[in-house]
């Protein structure tokens, strides 16, 4: 049972969240313009590091926001948490 | 050295001292005709294969830790060929054929048992689908037969008939189905293949891909260089790293699936049974333990280790189908990482880089795969191209929207 | 003491304890510790901490495992030991903690000998022959030999001296000079073998008769001499101590081989966890003492408490020699019999380990599998170190290089009701969701289907009727008068806001802009792969406010949907989404007079086809009660969906009923929906569709606009989803017309006896039309769009082959007139 830690409610049981797989893979602004490999290339293909993974969770027993986590694969270590939109913190320069 | 009774016999007399070893483990040679990625049962099967059918006896199995230490020896065992789809019936039961005659073939005990398989469910809905998967087992050429309530009573006696939650209307039954002993698996085959001159390189991890003009060309690794004509991956939960070493992004995602071992009661299980209400399937090992497992913890994970909410999720189905398992004590348990793909079909075929092969994406299906994926990926390595069985297994079907959906559930790795 | 140090500080703390009594390792021992019996004083350190309101004491609970994030799962066993537990008490708790930190103090094991005839009765560990004299005062026998390669061992010699047990002497496989151990035992007139091993047991039906002792070569490796026989009928074995690392090991943390001590200790700790005591290799009790105060005074500072100052108490206790490891001892030199068992579970023996090496099998996990060692209950907490030591001894390597197999949970056996808890039976595995008419169902013995977690009505018979007769006469009733359905059961979403539109345009793949208030649409939404997803009406309730509704499995699949994409992609649009499914109660009526009843019952509603045309809503007054009527329908006949809050929906359903008897109102299940609805050829996402189902493969071209994008239209023209040989939904009428094809029946082009034969489709949904008179289906058939009059074939499981024509989907009133009448 993982902790994680909304960023609205605090740290709650994994068991009130659901996890929505990698994070930062944008919808085509144009799908119409882009080919089946193109298309198929967002829609299937995935990073799937071992390692620290940005992913997306929901926490959907609480207050339904989705939020992103940077965890690690291996050891389920979470090191950071941010808000959907928010600049990666690996990126941010801080 | 070929086991028979009249060897026993022999070997008891010298008072087992005289037993060679099962595989050699020699030093890595500067190059092979062809380099299987990863020791586990589709590894191994894929050199014996290889070795066996079409005389490519150059070959090297690269294993990072030590053989059949990965999935191979952390499933449960169900071995059966129950499915619906075009893409998967005819290479499932072409793996059970091969199982059937698995032990004479490698001349190596794997316990093979077809005690049935039986897929229970518990609404109408369900009952359609099971005749649809049932039918098109028929028309395919395999076994399978639909037990209502009355059978199964006689058959399952310890299920919830009466008070459940969901009661149990029937059963498809494939009666060829079974379990299979997971390591012998893997030690047979490597056996049979260091026999027919294969190396079993233990401990030797792939750190790089050499790569000329578009083609491989070898393999960096822990104990040195090895170049390889042709190179075949077969890394299970492992694939999307290995792959992303030739720059190739994969339709997977590695999760965990965890299962379990009971301490050995009497004989209760005597098929193979799944649970249609909820994530629970078990089986009785020749020790008495129940084998059983459920569901994905639902995460991206590389980590060998369950989650204690899959498990709950587990016990409490497996006492909906068998109240009487309460009393029964849970010993150990552990789990796997399963390369999900985004239809829950694997993927077996050429990859964009020459020369390199990919099997892989088996979900949580790939035990009972083994023999019938390391036949079609040896064809696969040997001719460069798929065979009729694996065809719809190749890698750009994703792409194409030619994907091989069993439990039509979409992109979603972690629901296959 | 670490528990102690902890509470007065001011932590909150549990102790948890495997055994019925707190003290461990004491409760078996003659120590002395503070000046008292070491029973006297932990007697007197669990009175000292259960004065502290914030500890937590947790006997007979064992911390079975150490998972991810530092959370412990406690198994505590609450009625094992009562003769009379009341009736409702639970047998056991499983105890979820979330740790900020966690003190391990789990002791260490005693491991065995491996000598020859090892497995005989009466050979038994030193530690447990102590136990047995000082914590129960019982005798394990009269005449005790002490077998050891350690000091420890010698404090079973005094305390079966105290119990009036005879000690033969100390066979140990040290060398001479050991240790002030040794002499203490003889000058108790213990004889003691300084460089000797037991080489075989004798032993009859009631145990150990007697042990032959032989002096040993310097390298230990044979026996040089026989040294003689000792008549007894206990032989009190040690091999040295296994610290306990398994939860640190489940932790994270990797045991590290520790050379002087013989065993694995601790590694580095990955989580917020440590180790003191025997289970961290240190086997002085007053460090022991010492060190655990060390290890909670780290603990504390680590989550910000100032520990305390705890004064640990003296012991009596010696500095003890270093051991001998010595992992296989040699048997009698002239006559070699006899077996030395590694794991007594599995009775897995150094030769099986031996032979295992030489065949190959050089991975301890190799080993492990192949020859069965730690594979039993105790999942080899006896004799996993000793094997491993074999192995590496066979194969000329040191234990630690061999390394450890995998400590996993559970540490020892838990049973699947501790850990399913309560949510077991037909009550609490899965809830159960009922509509607020579930007891008017009940009364009228209503048969009941499971749709998801909801109990939905399947059909209604009457005595004497069977499922076929009740959906027959539900379905007549319905076509020629009118019908009731509880529908309460769709999913409903609320979607408000200014972009609440454009939402809807991007979800659906059909255009919502134009949808005018007042007025309803069916839509189609499918997954980005392109494939159907869900459906269902939604309507317009006011300018910036929707109604949507849902299958009713896919209620909270779709919230989640939408939500999903609005906060995760188009965090731009200003929508709120609410889930009113429960809110609403739902009653839908059906057939040519619903229109004459409803007008019997409502106020404030024009229900004239003019003001109120098929898909189109009002609110008004029914029975009296607030409601939205929306005019939409699944059956193709007049259809109205009454909508009241959820705790008025028993009344009104009452009140349509009393209201509806002129008419012969007729109460319809889920079975005669399908009927109904197939009839018409509405598909039901998830029985007609299967996930690989494109809009398009359904012939419903003409909902997807082409103008705008939506979800998953890209996917639509990929090659192969735009293929034309896909399977397509079209209608089956069987040759012989009262035969009903089973759904998930086959599709073959004609007879074949050989295998495999291609398939072309299957059967999605059939039934026979009691309106029609003759059976009718749903396909999804290659190509079968090109097909229209063609012939398939269904062979049966039982091995009948029927014969069907293949239609178009809609078999009753293809020009929608009633529905819209």
């Amino acid at each position: 049972m993982l902790e994680i830690e909304c960023p609205w409610c605090g740290a709650c049981d994994q068991s009130e969240f659901s996890y929505g797989g990698e994070a930062h893979i944008a919808r085509p602004k144009t799908p119409a313009d882009l080919s089946d490999q193109e298309w198929g290339d967002y829609l299937f293909n995935r990073e799937n590091p071992k390692g620290w993974h940005r992913e997306q969770w929901c926490h959907t027993a609480g207050c339904r926001r989705w939020f992103n986590a940077v965890r690690d694969t291996v050891t389920c270590r979470i090191k950071a948490y941010y808000r959907m939109g928010a600049v990666p913190p690996e990126e941010d320069g801080r | 050295m070929k086991h028979s009774a009249l060897q026993i016999f022999r070997q008891a007399w010298s008072s087992h001292r005289k037993w060679p070893r099962t595989w050699s483990s020699p030093e890595p040679k500067p190059a092979y005709d062809v380099v299987i990625v990863g020791g586990g049962g589709h590894g191994l099967a894929t050199a014996f294969y290889l070795a066996s059918e079409h005389g490519i006896r150059n070959v090297a199995v690269l294993e990072k830790g030590w053989i059949g230490g990965g999935n191979t020896g952390r499933n449960t065992t169900i071995v059966r060929s129950n499915y619906l789809l075009d893409g998967n019936e005819p290479f499932y039961e072409w793996s059970l054929k091969l199982w059937e005659g698995l032990e004479q073939s490698l001349n190596y005990n794997v316990m093979m048992s077809q005690r049935g398989v039986i897929n229970l469910f518990h609404s109408d809905s369900q009952r359609d689908g099971f005749i649809r998967r049932g039918n098109a087992m028929l028309m395919h050429g395999a076994d399978a037969k639909l037990m209502d309530r009355d059978e199964l009573e006689k058959v399952l006696p310890y299920l919830d008939f009466d008070n459940a939650r969901f009661p149990v209307l029937g059963g498809l039954c494939q009666p060829r189905g079974g379990t299979a002993r997971h390591d012998a698996v893997a030690w047979g085959f490597a056996r049979a293949a260091d026999q027919l001159g294969v190396d079993i390189i233990q401990n030797c991890e792939v750190t790089g891909m050499r790569i000329k003009d578009g083609a491989i060309d070898g393999l960096d690794t822990t104990r040195g260089f090895i170049g390889a004509g042709k190179v075949g991956l077969a890394v299970a939960g492992n694939s999307s790293r290995l792959a992303s070493m030739a720059g190739l992004r994969l339709p997977l995602e590695s999760h965990v699936l965890q299962a379990f071992v009971s301490e050995s009661i009497k004989p209760l299980v005597d098929t193979v049974v799944t649970f249609g209400a909820g994530h629970f399937y078990v089986s009785q090992s020749d020790k008495g333990g129940l084998v059983f497992g459920g569901d994905l913890d639902g995460y991206n994970s590389y980590a060998q280790r369950g989650n204690l909410p899959t498990a709950e999720h587990i016990m409490e189905s497996g006492m909906a189908m068998m109240p009487c398992l309460g009393r029964v004590r849970v010993v150990r348990h552990w789990g796997g990482v399963m390369d999900m793909t985004m239809d829950g079909s694997p993927i077996i075929g050429l990859t964009p880089v020459t020369g390199l092969y990919l099997n892989g994406g088996w979900c949580y299906g790939g035990f009972k795969a083994t023999p019938g994926s390391g036949w079609v990926f040896a064809y696969t390595l040997a001719r460069g191209e798929p065979h009729r069985l694996n065809a719809a297994y190749r890698l750009d079907r994703f792409s194409a929207g030619r994907i091989i959906d069993e439990k039509g559930v979409g992109p979603q790795p972690n629901l296959h | 003491m670490a528990a102690l140090t902890a509470a007065r500080s001011g932590a909150r703390v549990i102790v948890a304890d495997e055994q019925s009594e707190f003290g461990g390792g004491l409760l078996g021992t003659g120590i002395e510790v503070g000046g008292m019996v070491a029973r006297k004083w932990v007697q007197k350190m669990v009175e000292a901490l259960a004065k502290w309101p914030e500890v937590m004491m947790l006997s007979r609970s064992t911390v079975t495992g150490y998972h991810d994030h530092n959370f412990l799962v406690i198994n505590e066993r609450r009625t094992h030991h009562l003769s009379n537990p009341a009736s409702l008490m639970s047998r056991e708790r499983m105890w979820r903690v979330r740790a900020k930190q966690v003190v391990l103090a789990t002791g260490a094991i005693e491991r065995p000998l491996v000598f020859t005839d090892n497995d005989r009765p009466g050979v038994m560990l030193a530690s447990a022959v102590s136990v047995y004299m000082k914590r129960y005062a019982a005798v394990p026998g009269r005449s005790l030999v002490v077998f050891t390669n350690n000091d420890s061992a010698y404090r079973v010699v005094h305390d079966a001296i105290d119990a009036g047990v005879v000690v033969k002497g100390v066979v140990d496989l040290r060398d001479d000079g050991v240790s002030a151990a040794a002499d203490a035992a003889r000058c108790a007139g213990v004889p003691v073998y300084l460089g000797h091993a037991v080489t075989a047991v004798k032993s009859n039906f009631r145990g150990v008769k007697r042990i032959n002792i032989g002096r040993l070569s310097a390298d230990g490796r044979s026996v040089v001499a026989h040294k003689g026989a000792i008549e007894c009928d206990v032989l009190a074995m040690s091999g040295g101590w296994n610290p306990t690392v398994h939860l640190h090991a489940q932790s994270g943390g990797r045991p590290v081989f520790d050379e002087t001590n013989a065993c694995f200790f601790p590694g580095v700790s990955v989580q917020a966890e440590r180790s003191t005591g025997a289970c961290a290799g240190e086997f002085d009790l007053s460090l022991c003492l010492v060190r655990a105060v060390e290890a909670a005074s780290e603990a504390l500072r680590q989550v910000g408490i100032d520990p305390v100052t705890v004064d640990t108490p003296g012991t009596a206790q010696h500095s003890e020699a270093p051991l001998r490891a010595l992992w296989s001892i040699p048997g009698d030199p002239v006559m070699p019999r006899g077996k030395k068992f590694v794991d007594y579970q599995n009775d897995t023996t150094e030769a099986d380990i031996r032979l295992a090496a030489r065949e190959g099998y050089r991975s301890i996990e190799h080993v492990k599998r192949y020859t069965a060692l730690g594979f039993g209950t105790d999942q080899g907490k006896l004799g996993n170190v000793n094997g491993m030591a074999i192995l590496a001894d066979a194969l000329g390597q040191s234990p630690g290089a061999i390394g450890t197999t995998t400590y996993r949970p559970n540490y020892t056996p838990v049973t699947f009701g501790a850990i399913a808890g309560r949510a077991v039976g037909e009550v609490l595995f899965d809830p159960i969701r009922r509509t607020p008419m579930h007891e008017w169902h009940v009364e009228k013995g209503a048969a009941f289907e499971d749709v998801g977690q909801w109990k939905r009505p399947w059909y209604y018979p009457l005595p004497g009727e069977d499922r076929e007769k009740a959906v027959s006469r539900e379905c007549l009733a319905t076509r020629q008068s009118v019908g009731i359905l509880d529908a309460s059961t769709l999913g409903k979403i609320e979607i408000t806001g200014r972009d609440a539109a454009e939402l809807l345009d991007r979800i659906y793949t059909n255009a919502w802009k134009s949808l005018s208030v007042g007025r309803c649409r069916y839509g189609l939404m499918l997954g980005e792969d392109g494939m159907v997803m869900d459906d269902g009406v939604t309507s317009r309730l006011s300018e910036h406010r929707y109604l949507m509704t849902t299958t009713t499995g896919g209620a909270a699949h779709v919230l989640n949907w939408l939500e999903r994409w609005l906060q995760t992609e188009w965090p731009e649009l200003e929508v709120f989404l609410t889930s009113v499914t429960d809110r609403w109660s739902v009653t839908s009526i059906a057939g040519p007079k619903s229109r004459e009843l409803l007008e019997s019952l409502s106020e404030g509603i024009d229900l004239s086809p003019e003001t109120l045309p098929f898909m189109s809503f009002c609110e008004g007054h029914v029975a009296g009660i607030a409601a939205r009527v929306f005019r939409i329908s699944f059956s193709g006949e007049v259809a109205y969906e009454i909508n009241v809050s959820a705790d008025q929906g028993l009344s009104l359903w009452r009140t349509v009923m009393e209201a509806g008897k002129p008419f012969g109102i007729t109460p319809y299940g889920t079975d005669a929906m399908h009927v109904l609805r197939a009839e018409k050829g509405y598909v039901i996402v998830g029985q007609d569709t299967d996930g690989s189902v494109t809009p398009i493969d359904l012939g419903m071209d003409w909902i997807v606009s082409k103008k705008k994008d939506f979800i998953g239209k890209r996917s639509l023209s990929r090659a192969d989803t735009a293929r034309a040989n896909r399977k397509q939904l079209v209608g089956l009428k069987t040759e012989n017309s009262t035969v009903v094809l089973p759904e998930g029946a086959q599709l073959v082009n004609g007879f074949s006896s050989s295998r495999p034969v291609p398939m072309v489709g299957h059967v999605t949904s059939s039934y026979f039309s009691a309106t029609l008179g003759y059976s009718i289906a749903l396909a999804l058939i290659k190509g079968g769009r090109a097909r229209l009059g063609g012939t398939v074939y269904a062979p049966l499981l039982d091995g009948q082959l029927i014969k069907a024509t293949i239609t178009e989907p809609v078999f009753y009133d293809s020009d929608n007139v009633r529905q819209r009448d």
